[in-house]
């Protein structure tokens, strides 16, 4: 077994109203940086598991994801990096 | 009538819930400790309101875990009576016993105040005793309410009578500026197919004395009477 460091975007499912990410865009307006069309506000998830090789580091964090760290109802998660620890 | 009311780390609303099974139903009340693995005999089961488990990742989301949750599971599996109030229905929709989620709500702001509900069906354990179209108006205090589901299973929550309470203006219309959180449809509670199982946001356990401005809760949990002793 190797240890790998996975990480994970959880965001909300796209269609949902997502209120932080529009007042955080709302912000960044009043702010002056007018060309900013949409945010989204998710989580960034970065684990530390065992795993036989990087596919199946991936598998088990996508099960992660499918059984805790998403809501299927209302939210959407990417793998987006995997690396030796 | 035995109730129990679990008890989650944070859970703020269970003393409330047990007090409205003893004090204005003369029925026996438990509290459930979160860690435990037996419902004591409980024929209804509560799951109050308040937090859990600091509501860490999602509302409700680690909760669902706990030891008494897969008892709690069993027993609405077996068609056992069970009601989740503000946190509780959120860790009842994590848990798979209720469709849908709860999200922040649309004003980011934590809303406490007092809120009309009309009664959208009474074929429910929790509005069995009350009239279809009644209006009730109980406090709410949540910062994640706002009822979210997909497009096929709001169509079916709508279709098969599954939406069990609706917030409502004083026209008795479920508008949007009667909507303190921005759910879909105006959803505050909704229940399984069977209705055996029902989630609200609102605190009907906080809305039984006069002095504290309404006693329409009470109906609610006159009905877990009846639909137990039926």
């Amino acid at each position: 077994m190797t240890r790998f460091v996975v990480n994970v975007h959880i965001v909300p499912r796209k269609g949902l109203l997502d209120p932080q990410g529009k007042a955080v865009a709302d912000s960044l307006r009043t702010l002056g940086f007018a060309g900013v069309h949409d945010v989204h506000v998710g989580r960034h998830l970065v684990l530390d598991l065992e795993a036989a090789d990087a596919a199946g580091a991936e598998r088990t964090v996508r099960e992660m994801c499918g059984r805790l760290l998403a809501n299927p109802v209302t939210e959407d998660f990417e793998i987006a990096g995997i690396r030796p620890a | 009538m035995k109730v129990g009311v679990v008890s989650f780390p944070g859970s703020n609303c269970d003393e409330d819930a047990l007090l409205a099974i003893v004090e204005r139903l003369h029925e026996s009340a438990v509290l459930l400790w979160h860690k435990d693995h037996d419902l004591q005999g409980a024929d209804v089961v509560i799951l109050p309101g308040g937090f859990s488990y600091g509501d860490y990742l999602r509302s409700g989301a680690i909760a669902r875990f706990s030891p008494i949750m897969q008892e709690v599971v069993a027993h609405a599996r077996r068609g056992g009576p069970v009601v989740g109030i503000c946190n509780g229905f959120q860790i009842a929709c994590e848990a798979g016993l209720l469709p849908g989620a709860l999200l922040r709500n649309v004003s980011l702001q934590f809303r406490s105040m007092p809120v009309t509900l009309r009664v959208e069906t009474t074929q429910t354990v929790f509005t069995h005793a009350a009239r279809t179209g009644a209006r009730l108006t109980m406090p709410i205090a949540h910062g994640d309410g706002r009822y979210t589901a997909d497009a096929e299973t709001l169509a079916r929550l709508e279709g098969e009578g599954q939406v069990v309470f609706r917030y409502i203006d004083a026209h008795g219309e479920p508008t949007e500026a009667a909507n303190p959180n921005g759910s879909m449809r105006n959803i505050a509670g909704v229940c399984n197919p069977g209705g055996t199982v029902v989630g609200m946001m609102p605190h009907p356990e906080r809305a039984l004395e006069p002095l504290l401005g309404s006693t329409d809760g009470l109906v609610l949990f006159e009905s877990l009477l009846t639909s137990v002793k039926a």
